[in-house]
């Protein structure tokens, strides 16, 4: 029921692509539009691509500076594209009452990943979370979409695998 | 016989989804006729999945369910919960907001209406702007994010003031950890919030609402996007509401992972595709918000208890409460915790009781250490102020913060010490960079209790002061509230701080 995101290969980022998505999303009033560009480019693409700056800031009639400050700002939006799965794990307050931080430790040791990392062979990117809104069932995780609680790092490791497949494990109501 | 799976987020994490295709499939090989109904969540996220059995009208709950006991609960076979009203944990609450949640498909509009929704709006059509803003500042709502401003004044404030183009602005941007509440409502009765910013666009006089959801909620995100759709089709958005001569139309947009875009004016600056930094004020967003139009912002909570009022009188909201805050709370019970999940309630309940009797205290059966309650930036109490009654002034008066309302459960098995430093360390993270005390406070902070951690006493003073500068000091509630958890935590266990007990009066 709920959209995942595309699990790569990703389309080439070529101008002609860049302004498809872009002229889709532009409008409105002011700036307002260039978060909803964002989400959208790197929905498409699987990140935010370098070229897409110079195109933004005409479409949208600001600086390219201006645009640069806004993707770097905030913390979704990547310069490269993911992993094939993107796991993010929960470091927040409720996750931590339950042993978040030595889970994440075991998680990061079995898989080889810092924080943020992607595997060599492109299969996962690690990445931390502030906050899911599954703080009652502790600790809490989401792959791509899909959330997962009261986690520990087999299970973890388990839904990895099970994803890898293809199998997302998302009923479709 | 119809078969109620929620489809909460919370529940889906629990394996929701496999146990409605598990019951799916038995029934079939039963050659059962079951209507598979994915609803909302009842809250009690320590019984989900939790699945409610209706035969002749009557629901009856079984949880935590596995897929593996489909065939044994589709047979009568498995051990039932009763009814979800005779639970304790349920039945001790007071349902006002969160009544409609978990009882039908959140997107179901013919349902909804059907259970009492639709009767707000309606109210609200038949009254002049003035009159629904009278019963919102009658009923006692505050603004339910966390600063508790009463949202009547607000609403007068907007109505008011000149300009055109007035907007509804919902923030959903729901990051304090232990807070799912307005996930939860989202999730589970979206046109509840729809028709809750429908009233406000009447009373105010705006005709465009945003719903700013955090990119953390892709449930939530796709939730409220197909209810905006099938309400406009059903006449609760869109230039002729219920068939009136009123419009109002709705969008959604997603925030990108910043902590600090739930501060009203970063998010404004958000949805102007601006980094999100904190504006100073005034200018108050209510006369100049959103591209400098007037401008109400709500969190979800707030706007989703207004149909209530409208539909049954601000005297049947304001009957609830405690002194000045008046209605009900929805209560998040979170982190270590025996029961957890949403409890709506009257304001008042001491902390105690929630975290004791409510909560059951901890998920491990360990003495409860401390609670934080109101998110990352809010204050640990120890059980020695259990008696602190759950309200805006009283929580206040015990040097915290109601915030979100979420209350965090820790056991004895807490380090407070590094809890302290996490504090600061994510408003270091997340601090916007507009204001000095918390940029850069943020940072020395984390090093200060670094210092005091490997033993150096004499920090103490030190990091004191710097919370004082934080808190007078940061334009807004991340620096200037990142010293509650801090000092809370020094205070309250300084041997977590490698300090002697003494400390705790030098302290204080």
């Amino acid at each position: 029921m709920s959209q995942k995101g595309p699990r790569g290969p990703w389309p080439q980022a070529t101008e002609a692509a860049l302004d498809e998505v872009i002229v889709a999303h532009a409008g409105g009033e002011g700036a307002g539009a260039l978060l909803p560009i964002l989400h959208a480019l790197q929905a498409r693409f699987g990140h935010v691509p370098d070229g897409s700056v110079p195109r933004i800031a005409q479409a949208l009639n600001i600086s390219r500076a201006e645009v640069h400050g806004v993707i770097t700002f905030y913390h979704d939006f990547r310069a490269q594209p993911p992993g094939r799965q993107v796991l993010r794990l929960c470091r927040s307050e409720a996750c931590l009452a339950m042993g978040a931080e030595g889970i994440a430790q075991d998680v990061r040791d079995r898989l080889g990943l810092a924080w943020g990392e992607t595997s060599a062979d492109g299969a996962v990117t690690l990445e931390p979370v502030y906050c899911l809104g599954l703080c009652a069932c502790a600790p809490a995780a989401m792959l791509d979409t899909r959330p997962l609680g009261r986690v520990g790092s087999d299970a973890l490791l388990a839904a990895l695998a099970q994803g890898a497949t293809g199998d997302d494990g998302e009923a479709t109501p | 016989m119809r078969v109620h799976v929620p489809r909460d987020a919370a529940a889906r994490a629990l394996g929701a989804d496999d146990v409605a295709r598990a019951l799916a499939a038995e029934a079939e090989r039963m050659g059962l006729r079951a209507e598979i109904v994915r609803t909302g969540s009842r809250g009690m996220i320590w019984l989900e999945p939790l699945v409610e059995i209706e035969r002749d009208g009557t629901r009856i709950a079984y949880g935590p369910v596995r897929p593996e006991d489909a065939r044994a609960l589709l047979s009568g076979r498995m051990e039932a919960l009763g009814r979800v009203e005779d639970i304790p944990f349920f039945a001790r609450q007071t349902r006002l907001t969160f009544a409609r949640v978990g009882l039908n498909d959140p997107l179901d509009l013919a349902a909804y209406g059907a259970t009492g929704g639709l009767a707000g709006l309606a109210a609200a059509l038949a009254l002049k702007p003035e009159a629904i803003v009278e019963a919102v500042r009658d009923s006692g709502l505050r603004g339910r994010g966390g600063a508790g401003f009463p949202a009547g004044i607000k609403w007068e404030t907007v109505r008011t003031a000149p300009g055109a183009g007035k907007v509804i602005v919902c923030n959903a941007d729901e990051g304090d950890s232990g807070s799912f509440a307005d996930r939860m409502l989202m999730e589970g009765d979206p046109f509840l919030l729809i028709e809750g910013m429908a009233i406000a666009g009447i009373a105010t006089g705006a005709e465009r609402g945003i719903v700013y959801i955090r990119s953390e909620y892709p449930d939530a995100i796709a939730t409220m996007q197909a209810a905006i759709a099938r309400a406009e089709s059903g006449g609760l958005l869109g230039p002729r509401l219920l068939g009136s001569g009123r419009s109002f139309g709705l969008e959604v947009r997603v925030g990108a992972g910043s902590y600090v875009c739930g501060e009203e004016t970063a998010l404004l600056n958000s949805l102007e595709g601006k980094r999100g930094i904190v504006r100073a004020k005034p200018p108050l967003p209510a006369l100049s918000g959103l591209f400098g139009r007037p401008t109400l912002v709500h969190n979800v909570l707030t706007l989703a208890a207004v149909p209530f009022i409208l539909a049954e009188g601000a005297a049947a909201y304001a009957r609830h409460g405690l002194g000045r805050s008046r209605g009900t709370i929805p209560v998040q019970l979170a982190g270590c915790v025996a029961r957890g999940g949403l409890f709506e309630t009257g304001m008042g309940l001491s902390l105690g009781t929630l975290v004791d009797d409510i909560a059951g205290g901890t998920a491990t059966g360990r003495p409860v250490k401390a609670v934080q309650v109101g998110g990352p930036l809010g204050a640990y109490f120890g059980p020695e102020h259990f008696d602190t009654p759950f309200g805006y002034e009283e929580m206040d008066g015990a040097g915290g913060i109601l915030g979100h309302a979420g209350i965090t459960i820790f056991d004895d098995s807490a380090d407070m010490g590094r809890l302290a430093r996490f504090a600061m360390e994510f408003c270091a993270l997340e601090s916007c960079g507009k204001c000095t005390p918390c940029r850069i406070g943020a940072v020395r902070g984390v090093e200060t209790i670094e210092r005091i951690l490997e033993g150096d006493a004499t920090a103490v003073p030190l990091l004191e002061e710097l919370c004082d500068t934080m808190r007078d000091g940061s334009l807004c509630a991340l620096g200037g509230f990142a010293p509650y958890p801090v000092l809370s935590a020094l205070r309250g266990w300084p041997g977590d701080f490698g300090l002697p007990p003494a400390n705790r009066q030098a302290a204080e």
